[in-house]
């Protein structure tokens, strides 16, 4: 190659070219259309997030049927619910407690529940906590910056099959008489992973 | 197979470590990888469990120093080529050479929603359950060269049933070639320290989802 065509090429990665051939080929095959690509990138950029899942466990902690139905069924109470469009099958809601807290990891590869808590960050899918979380699960929530007391049974959810898991956290106290958007402006990603707690009240936005 | 991506277990990987404010997507090309991977699997010619197995079948070198969207990209481009429906020589020119195979993939934008639920992998029962909630059971030590979706720090060792599942896709079953082959889906949890021994956190217990062919009577 000219050393002229390779200064124009460095501006982009090997990678970045790669992707750009095989979008290139799809569409020329006429197997994708390229829009439909942006839709789904926007889908997951500004519409699918964990503000899903905080509506959910905000529902949990304010109406003490829906948790049960949820506990019992999660893809069922929340589509009963009608809180979103539709959501995958083979969801499983579990509740934190005084004496256990709950983690979710996938040893695997990255099993997350895509549509209550978009995708997932990069830790998530790394090494360092697909190979820990569940050999030094207390290890890992110190790096989180929980201290979780020594009686809390630690229960570690690895999800090996197409069921995916969403944690329920404890509701915080100082909140009684809150609404369900307020309470799910606590409600935080990673305390849906179990590697978190919800925010404090004066957290609240 | 016993491949470097069951990584259950591991050292030496160091601590977990948090990016603030992460992005969903970090570069442009990450969402297209992933939004490529979504509409093709449209077509049907392969599933989640197939996905998995490509990117498991990367050289472990490779497979570990690649990122997430990397691997992705790399696993969608072994299935296109062993479907046929992309050639290297396609990929190598960055343009259609050939003619592309008669498959429906194509969804328009308006209908992008229907990319966003996963479909459901539950069967009929083709047979009653074998075990009940309660039942100890031990992870049988199988070591099979294919895909399987029973990760090694659990071979062996003895859990109990907390609850059946339902019958699912049988992933070791589909990548094998073998068709769906459902089977029961049990969650089965351990103790910590039966586990990792003297090293294991006694405080911890750590469930797997496991399908029937995985387990056996304690």
């Amino acid at each position: 190659m000219h050393d002229h065509d390779h200064e124009h090429a460095s501006e982009l990665s090997d990678l970045q070219l790669r992707v750009r051939a095989l979008e290139t080929i799809l569409t020329e095959k006429g197997y994708i259309d390229p829009a439909t690509l942006d839709a789904v990138v926007d889908a997951y950029e500004t519409k699918i997030g964990p503000h899903r899942g905080a509506r959910v466990v905000a529902k949990a902690w304010t109406d003490p049927e829906f948790k049960r139905a949820l506990l019992a069924d999660a893809t069922g109470a929340i589509t009963a619910a009608k809180m979103f469009d539709r959501i995958s099958d083979h969801l499983i809601a579990v509740a934190n407690t005084e004496q256990q807290h709950n983690i979710i990891v996938c040893t695997l590869c990255s099993c997350y529940p895509w549509d209550m808590l978009g995708l997932p960050p990069v830790w998530y899918k790394s090494a360092p906590y697909r190979s820990r979380a569940v050999s030094d699960p207390r290890g890992v929530l110190r790096e989180f910056g929980m201290e979780l007391p020594v009686k809390t049974e630690i229960r570690v959810w690895d999800s090996t099959a197409e069921t995916r898991f969403i944690v329920i956290p404890m509701r915080p106290a100082g909140t009684e008489g809150w609404t369900e958007e307020k309470l799910a402006s606590l409600v935080t990603r990673n305390a849906m992973i179990g590697t978190g707690l919800p925010l404090a009240p004066g957290a609240a936005r | 197979m016993n491949g470097v991506h069951d990584m259950g277990g591991m050292h030496g990987f160091g601590p977990v470590r948090e990016e603030p404010n992460e992005p969903v997507f970090h570069d442009k090309w990450e969402g297209r990888v992933y939004a490529m991977s979504r509409v093709t699997g449209v077509a049907g010619l392969w599933n989640i469990d197939m996905m998995r197995a490509s990117q498991e079948m990367l050289p472990p070198p490779v497979y570990l120093a690649s990122s997430y969207y990397e691997r992705w990209e790399r696993g969608l481009e072994q299935l296109l080529l062993k479907h046929g429906l992309v050639t290297a020589e396609e990929i190598a020119a960055g343009h259609a050479r050939a003619p592309a195979k008669p498959v429906n993939s194509s969804i328009p934008p308006s209908q992008a929603n229907k990319l966003f639920t996963r479909p459901s992998y539950a069967r009929p029962a083709t047979a009653p359950a074998r075990f009940k909630s309660g039942e100890r059971v031990r992870a049988r030590n199988i070591n099979p060269a294919t895909h399987t979706r029973l990760p090694r720090y659990v071979r062996g060792h003895v859990g109990t049933v907390e609850a059946l599942r339902g019958c699912h896709v049988f992933p070791d079953a589909v990548v094998a070639g073998h068709g769906e082959d459902p089977h029961w889906l049990y969650t089965v949890v351990f103790d910590g320290r039966d586990l990792w021994g003297p090293e294991g956190d006694p405080t911890s217990k750590i469930s797997v989802e496991a399908w029937e062919p995985y387990l056996e009577p304690a």
